[in-house]
């Protein structure tokens, strides 16, 4: 049943191949995956964007960054769609949620989430999205990314690769990490802490939460 | 799949974190405005990094090392980003980012300080307010 099914699949990429660059108008069931995965990914990032409920752009955030798991997994690269669920949605995500909390957000709309030069940004926005996507669309209009035979990013492809090519800025991330530990528990605590009672509680307290809340980034990272 | 369909969300994806970075006032929306950026900048280097395993004949795989380096970065990113944002919010009382205009050129040097000071919370962020300005 597997060699059939191999078969199979080196059959359509003879047919691919053969056909030269397969035309829009006929997409592939990955294609169509593909494109409803990114709808909803680019709505949810244009709400996130937009929303005038600040714990509700956080919370669209999940579903575009979750989207774009689910595109990495279209794209074969599982090992990098399970790493963003674990640091994104899980670590990074509630990083957001923990600040937007300690910086006293208000819950429901805040009049004042736009800047005034609203209008600016979206005209500068506009353009860089007309002037990229026109020269990806004309670069890549014929560049096909053949997803048949064996996926190209299984755990064991990129931790071979990472340990035998990338195992020097691997290590050099590592120290990267400790240096943001600690610059985050040296910018967390307060600089003069001892001089009064109330100050210190709130030093010991923000503290504590710097230090827990990078020791989770750490451990989200690794 | 056709490479211009990842192609085109990440720019999409990436212009959308751009109007985000530029027209959001709460620090904190804009640092997830950053998050969506390099999220774009990621599915650009996994899609070329599927198409390159199959046309090239020996790599590297460096799209797919590169994109989990930039998620380790943004993590660190996160981390200190909101260190500062909260560091800003304990002395100045506020994490707007049009509001924190102490180093804009062409500002009258008495009057954001005396907005800052109107601000800030009053007996031990005073010290401090000064370190931080210095």
């Amino acid at each position: 049943m597997s060699t059939a099914a191999t078969a199979g699949a080196l059959a359509a990429g003879t047919v691919h191949r053969a056909a030269g660059s397969p035309g829009f108008l006929s997409p592939t069931g990955v294609e169509i995956a593909f494109l409803l995965v990114g709808l909803v990914t680019l709505g949810a990032a244009v709400v996130t964007v937009t929303t005038r409920q600040l714990v509700h752009a956080a919370l669209w955030l999940v579903v575009a960054l979750g989207g774009l798991a689910v595109e990495y997994l279209l794209l074969t690269a599982e090992f990098i769609a399970w790493v963003q669920v674990l640091i994104y949605v899980g670590s990074v995500v509630v990083l957001l949620l923990f600040g937007l909390m300690l910086t006293r957000a208000p819950i429901g709309r805040s009049p004042d989430a736009d800047s005034g030069n609203r209008w600016v940004a979206l005209a500068v926005a506009v353009a860089a999205a007309a002037a990229l996507v026109w020269v990806v669309v004309d670069a890549f209009r014929t560049t096909w990314i053949d997803l048949d035979g064996a996926p190209s990013g299984t755990t064991e492809v990129t931790g071979a690769g990472l340990f035998q090519h990338w195992v020097l800025p691997f290590e050099a991330l590592s120290v990267l990490l400790l240096a943001a530990l600690v610059g985050a528990i040296v910018l967390s605590r307060k600089a003069k802490a001892g001089s009064e009672p109330g100050a210190k509680d709130a030093a010991a307290s923000g503290t504590a939460t710097g230090a827990s809340r990078t020791r989770r980034d750490q451990e989200g990272t690794r | 799949m056709h490479l211009a369909y990842p192609a085109v969300l990440a720019a999409l994806l990436f212009c959308t974190g751009l109007y985000g970075v530029l027209a959001r006032r709460n620090a904190i929306l804009v640092l997830m405005s950053v998050e969506l950026m390099l999220n774009a900048v990621n599915l650009n280097l996994v899609a070329f990094d599927a198409w390159l395993s199959r046309v090239a004949e020996d790599t590297l795989h460096s799209g797919q090392a590169l994109a989990l380096f930039t998620i380790a970065i943004a993590a660190a990113e996160i981390g200190i980003g909101l260190a500062i944002v909260l560091a800003v919010y304990r002395n100045r009382g506020t994490s707007d980012i049009d509001r924190l205009r102490d180093t804009a050129e062409g500002h009258d040097p008495d009057d954001p300080d005396s907005d800052a000071t109107g601000r800030a919370l009053p007996a031990p962020a005073a010290g401090e307010k000064a370190e931080a300005t210095a």
